[in-house]
């Protein structure tokens, strides 16, 4: 059975809100690094950069695999992000329609109050 | 009930979608108003073309036909700028009012089978709209069909989170939904 996460955006909002992850992920957009090389370019210790990693990873935005002694970052999870922001669109798109609904829901209340609830 | 009744009305649903399987997608929403009514809306023509596109689409329903019983077809024709660009159609499986409603989409080969039911709570209704896809790859394609790609994706949320910081004065809210 395939495991479904609640739409992520919630997560990837987090992940996203700090400047050094959003730096990291346009670093990563340009080629994989690993943790040192990250370091290095952000001016952090291997620990923070672990870290700031580590919530990337949760949120699905970066994937990271471990070849000898080196772990190396991607951008990752594109899949589930694209899908959490095409269901963020549906969710619009279906607010939007809904209050339409709303009104009509409305206009049908009154003429029933109006007009009692014999049939048209 | 009546000691509510200069209570204001409750506050509207929130819409929820999700994902809920590999082949399914759930809507719901809670409406002010008796399953009756929300059914009519759903099922009524002239109606439907009131509600069904939100203005903000900048599109309209030319035309909407629906022969709401077991095996009737349904047609809604879109326009932009008075020309029609696309029509929604299929077919009622079911008709069960004013509790369901299950329908087929077939302008695509990949298009749902999509199961509306109405459940009355008190003096709301609760909607919740279940589409059931072929396979897991269409709904698959349909959700990352759009080939933006990472950078257009990344650019989409920071419209996202800019829009809600600003909603919420400034600072970041705690969670992107309440």
């Amino acid at each position: 059975m395939v495991q479904y996460f609640s739409p992520p955006l919630d997560t990837a909002f987090a992940a996203l809100s700090d400047a050094t992850r959003r730096g990291v992920l346009e670093q990563l957009a340009r080629s994989d690094a690993s943790i040192t090389e990250l370091a290095d370019a952000f001016h952090m210790t291997l620990t923070g950069m672990k870290k700031h990693i580590g919530v990337l990873e949760e949120a699905g935005l970066v994937a990271t695999e471990k070849v000898g002694r080196v772990r190396t970052c991607r951008l990752g999870g594109r899949a589930l992000l694209e899908e959490a922001a095409w269901i963020e669109n549906y969710r619009n798109l279906w607010a939007a329609r809904f209050e339409g609904l709303d009104e009509v829901i409305e206009q049908l209340k009154r003429k029933e109050a109006t007009h009692g609830r014999q049939r048209k | 009930m009546d000691a509510n009744a200069n209570k204001p009305a409750p506050a509207k649903g929130k819409t929820k979608v999700e994902r809920t399987g590999d082949r399914e997608i759930v809507i719901s929403r809670t409406f002010n108003g008796p399953a009756r009514l929300v059914f009519e809306a759903w099922t009524t023509p002239e109606l439907l073309k009131t509600w069904w596109v939100p203005k903000s689409t900048g599109m309209m329903l030319a035309s909407c036909t629906a022969d709401v019983r077991p095996g009737g077809q349904y047609r809604f024709e879109f326009a932009r700028e008075g020309s029609v660009i696309m029509a929604f159609f299929g077919r009622y499986l079911e008709v069960v009012p004013p509790t369901k409603l299950v329908w087929t989409n077939e302008e695509s080969p990949d298009g749902s089978v999509t199961t509306l039911t109405f459940e009355e709570r008190g003096d709301t209704t609760l909607l919740t709209l279940r589409e059931v896809y072929p396979s897991k790859e269409a709904l698959d394609e349909i959700m990352g069909g759009t080939d933006g790609g990472m950078e257009e994706t990344l650019d989409q949320l920071e419209a996202l989170l800019a829009e809600k910081r600003a909603a919420n004065g400034g600072k970041w809210p705690e969670r992107l939904r309440g």
